[in-house]
């Protein structure tokens, strides 16, 4: 592994353990993609192949087949502990939303009622600064109110790596320990590492997913990277933005803003 | 592309008035490197478009929309991107006074600054106000782009005065100028080409300029430290996990652990997955190490050779930006953090303020207001190994918080403040204190026991009696050495002459607290049980315990108390026939920072003592059972 990739790895680590310490009852979204899973193994890597608080998988039954197949053989393999949490159903969402933010919105109410049911006091999530412009202004801890949503207007002062884990009553604090990987980042680490990730990420027949996301609002991308090696190859001259395949954030000016500024990861 | 990737990517924090055009900046900037995603600029068009104004670089980074309808960055923004000779990461932070605290919490990691100055109107407020930011953030770098040149005709001139105006005030503030060069962010000029505008600037484009900016390098070079961030125990083995800082952590180095100050050495550097044995730590590496002995460290303690250890300090000056609404003034307590411990810290002195946007110090001010920076010496409660800013980078950061909230964020500097000496507590000039041939630690190594003051402080009926008893109860069949001090049971004897007036409550507790502490020194685990209202009359029985004390609230509200009514006493308070009761005629002080809280206003009496004994055993046994490590 490269000093650099060794640095990123430490500073993880280090707002894991940080979050394990001082925030009482802390789970995990894994969704299963890229990011989270190499969070998954920062994890493992912070608690000595242990991982000590719950995996939640915000299920809207709309992940693609391939995605549940690899989630189901890395629990069997890791032993993980998973939550499959079920997201509420498209009619119960806000019919006035665009498409495919309404689709996405199903996440943020799944884990709205998460919260309510278990009352995590933290919420580790693997987001990175570089994959949109919203979240390139996320703070390390972020406290969420009560209904889950973020006052990106008042956002606490975070100096350093002196972290505060204060979250407003009844809130919860989101936690992100990869904001500062890149996507280029997570892959090499990734193939440093032997992380095993879902095969769609590899093109087949010309094309491959660069986002995993739902499959009615996320689309493959034009590639002929069929392995690591490749995909490494591919990100390092593309000029295709990471999110491009998802839709929610396409639909309106801010529709990636209201979602977020709601709740959504 | 390899050796890019393989070296840590340039911090760089771009500062500047409003309007000075710092977005701009960085969004020709991304264009010109080609470090833009396809379409982004259509994007950017697009919503220009739909809104009916000209092409705006700034909607790149002004991801929210209120940022764009106000057309002002309300919080710091962080974007990656690469020359061809190195990696960036820019963090382009808000130019307004009021979002000072998000541009420190951009601007803090940075290896430098870049601060952007409109050649049309020259230095202004935020300009100044930015640099003496920087300073006061250890951010000495400062690189500077004249912008907008093509509304001053080019004129080089103006240029050059404006670059030496800027530079002196640069060196003024203790900072380092890196170069000045002249630009038009909107065109391109002198960024990454030169344009055609500017042929008699003969120095370096902006991207030539900064390739050539080292990575600041943190401390590795300063002695070792092993920060201990958490206590994990995994197949019967103690595993401290922590980042080291300096010179690396070797197997069989020795360390001492302050403040407690036991010595161990290191037995294993563990790290998972398993093949990937370590015999050092690296300087900012997180790992988990495991001594040879069981000495006592917890969350904050701070491991270092012997011969080169931080001393424990009491005192601490730092050099701040206060951010709160509430001035801060001499007498104020509030929570002190750096590196992994905190402590409650109270202002003795505030030896300077400083007017951030001159940089003058302000004579007649006794208090600093929000956004102006300062050099204040704080009495630290409970002593901690402290390391400079100017030796450990990391470790001589600080921030000070109120009710949670960050108010200030600081360098340490201990200039001409002496470290905690031990046993120098001063009384009447005759009295000579006789040293113990017998010390404190050599009754805990004997014994496995660690004398210690707990003490339990809350409203009459809050359950202290109760909760104390119990846990003296469990403590005693468990063979620790303890002995409850009770509130009613001391004063039929050694307190029978007091009577319940502030003056005699206040001695009561000196009394208590006092024999409280030499108990403690002789090896003793004392469970206190006194409604001790006032902050100040517990904080001198925490001096009387030398560091053995520990404040532990047991927490009720006044209607819960009232309706429980033990003894009696609130039905008597309320008929008047008990004066000064507190509660009710009579103040109580919340503890700011108990170092325990136990809530029994919500919890079942089981649930509290199991707290209250689970805290005991983790500080006062040198063997306290599996749960005071966190089972992995």
């Amino acid at each position: 592994m490269s000093p650099y990739l060794a640095e990123q790895e430490s500073k993880s680590i280090f707002i894991i353990r940080e979050a394990y310490a001082r925030v009482r009852k802390l789970a995990m979204l894994w969704s299963i993609g890229k990011d989270s899973t190499a969070m998954l193994w920062l994890v493992r890597k912070a608690f000595l192949g242990r991982v000590p608080f719950p995996l939640v998988l915000l299920d809207t039954g709309m992940e693609m087949d391939e995605v549940y197949a690899f989630r189901d053989r890395l629990v069997r393999d890791w032993q993980l502990p998973i939550i499959n949490h079920l997201c509420p159903p498209l009619d119960q969402i806000d019919a006035k939303l665009p498409p495919a933010t309404r689709s996405a919105m199903r996440k943020t109410e799944g884990l709205k009622t998460l919260l309510a049911q278990e009352s995590y006091q933290g919420i580790l999530c693997g987001i990175r600064r570089d994959e949109q412009g919203l979240r390139a202004k996320e703070r390390v801890f972020s406290p969420r109110r009560s209904d889950g949503s973020w006052d990106y207007k008042d956002q606490p002062a975070e100096l350093w790596d002196i972290y505060s884990t204060a979250y407003p009553d009844k809130g919860h604090v989101r936690v992100h320990p990869l904001l500062h990987w890149t996507e280029l980042d997570i892959w090499e680490y990734t193939k440093a590492e032997k992380i095993p990730v879902c095969d769609l990420y590899f093109a087949r027949g010309g094309q491959r997913y660069r986002s995993l996301g739902e499959k009615n609002i996320t689309f493959p991308v034009n590639s002929d990277a069929q392995d690591i090696d490749a995909v490494i190859a591919e990100l390092k001259q593309t000029r295709v933005a990471e999110r491009a395949g998802r839709s929610m954030d396409q639909e309106t000016e801010d529709s990636f803003e209201q979602l977020r500024t709601q709740g959504y990861m | 592309m390899r050796s890019l990737r393989d070296t840590s990517p340039l911090h760089m924090v771009i500062v500047g008035h409003v309007d000075h055009g710092k977005s701009t900046l960085i969004g020709r900037l991304l264009h010109d490197s080609g470090s833009l995603a396809d379409g982004k600029k259509e994007e950017i068009e697009k919503i220009c478009h739909a809104r009916g104004v000209p092409f705006e670089w700034s909607y790149l980074l002004d991801a929210f929309q209120a940022e764009r309808n106000q057309a002002v960055t309300i919080d710091a923004t962080h974007l990656h991107f690469h020359s061809a000779k190195r990696r960036y990461v820019i963090i382009d932070a808000p130019g307004h006074r009021e979002f000072l605290k998000n541009m420190m919490s951009g601007a803090g990691h940075a290896d430098m600054a870049l601060l952007v100055i409109d050649g049309a109107e020259g230095l202004q407020e935020q300009t100044r106000r930015h640099m003496v930011m920087l300073s006061f953030l250890g951010i000495k770098n400062v690189m500077v782009i004249i912008n907008k040149m093509d509304r001053i005709d080019y004129s080089p001139a103006i240029f050059h005065d404006l670059s030496k105006q800027v530079n002196d005030m640069i060196v003024t503030r203790g900072l380092v100028p890196l170069g000045v060069i002249p630009a038009v962010a909107h065109a391109g000029d002198m960024l990454v080409h030169r344009g055609n505008n500017m042929d008699w600037y003969m120095g370096q484009t902006l991207i030539e300029a900064l390739d050539q900016v080292p990575v600041q390098k943190s401390n590795d070079k300063h002695p070792a430290r092993f920060v201990v961030q958490d206590i994990y125990r995994m197949g019967g083995v103690r595993y401290l996990a922590g980042r080291a800082e300096g010179q690396p952590i070797k197997i069989g180095d020795q360390l001492i652990f302050q403040p407690g100050g036991e010595t161990s050495c290191v037995q294993e550097i563990k790290v998972w997955p398993d093949q990937n044995i370590l015999t050092s730590a690296q300087n900012g590496q997180s790992v988990t190490i495991a001594l040879e002995d069981r000495i006592f460290v917890e969350r904050g303690y701070v491991g270092a050779p012997v011969q080169d250890a931080p001393p424990l300090r009491d005192h601490v000056r730092l050099s701040l930006l206060w951010l709160s609404d509430k001035p801060l003034r001499v007498g104020q307590t509030y929570l002190f953090r750096t590196g992994l411990s905190e402590t409650p810290a109270t202002v003795q002195a505030i030896e300077r303020v400083i007017d951030t946007q001159t940089g003058q110090d302000q004579l007649d001010q006794v208090e600093l207001v929000k956004n102006t920076a300062g050099q204040v010496v704080f009495t630290l409660r409970d002593p901690l190994p402290l390391d400079p800013f100017t030796g450990h980078v990391r470790l001589g950061r600080a921030v000070i918080e109120d009710n949670g909230d960050v108010v200030a964020a600081g360098l340490i500097n201990l200039d001409g403040l002496l470290p905690v000496s031990q046993g120098t507590k001063n009384t009447s000039p005759h009295i000579y204190r006789v040293s113990h041939p017998v010390t404190h630690d050599m009754r805990f190594k004997k014994s496995g026991y660690r004398g210690s003051v707990f003490w339990l402080t809350g409203l009459s009926g809050a359950g202290k009696s109760t909760l104390a008893m119990a846990v003296e109860r469990i403590l005693f069949e468990k063979n620790y050495p303890v002995y409850v001090l009770d509130g009613d049971n001391v004063r039929h004897g050694l307190n029978a002459d007091l009577g319940f007036s502030a003056v005699d409550r206040t001695e009561n507790i000196r009394r208590v607290g006092e024999v409280a502490g030499l108990m403690a020194d002789a090896g003793l685990i004392v469970v206190s049980a006194f409604i001790s209202p006032f902050q100040a009359d517990r904080d001198r029985a925490r001096t009387a315990a030398q560091g053995r004390f520990h404040e532990i609230y047991i927490k009720a509200d006044i209607g819960t108390c009232e309706s429980r009514d033990p003894k009696g006493l609130y039905k008597k308070a309320r008929a008047g026939n008990i004066a000064d009761f507190t509660g009710i005629d009579s103040p109580y002080d919340i503890p700011l920072y108990p170092e325990l809280t136990i809530d029994t206003q919500t919890q079942d009496i089981d649930t509290c003592v199991r707290q209250i004994f689970t805290y005991i055993e983790q500080h006062a046994s040198a063997f306290p059972a599996p749960g005071y490590e966190k089972d992995l």
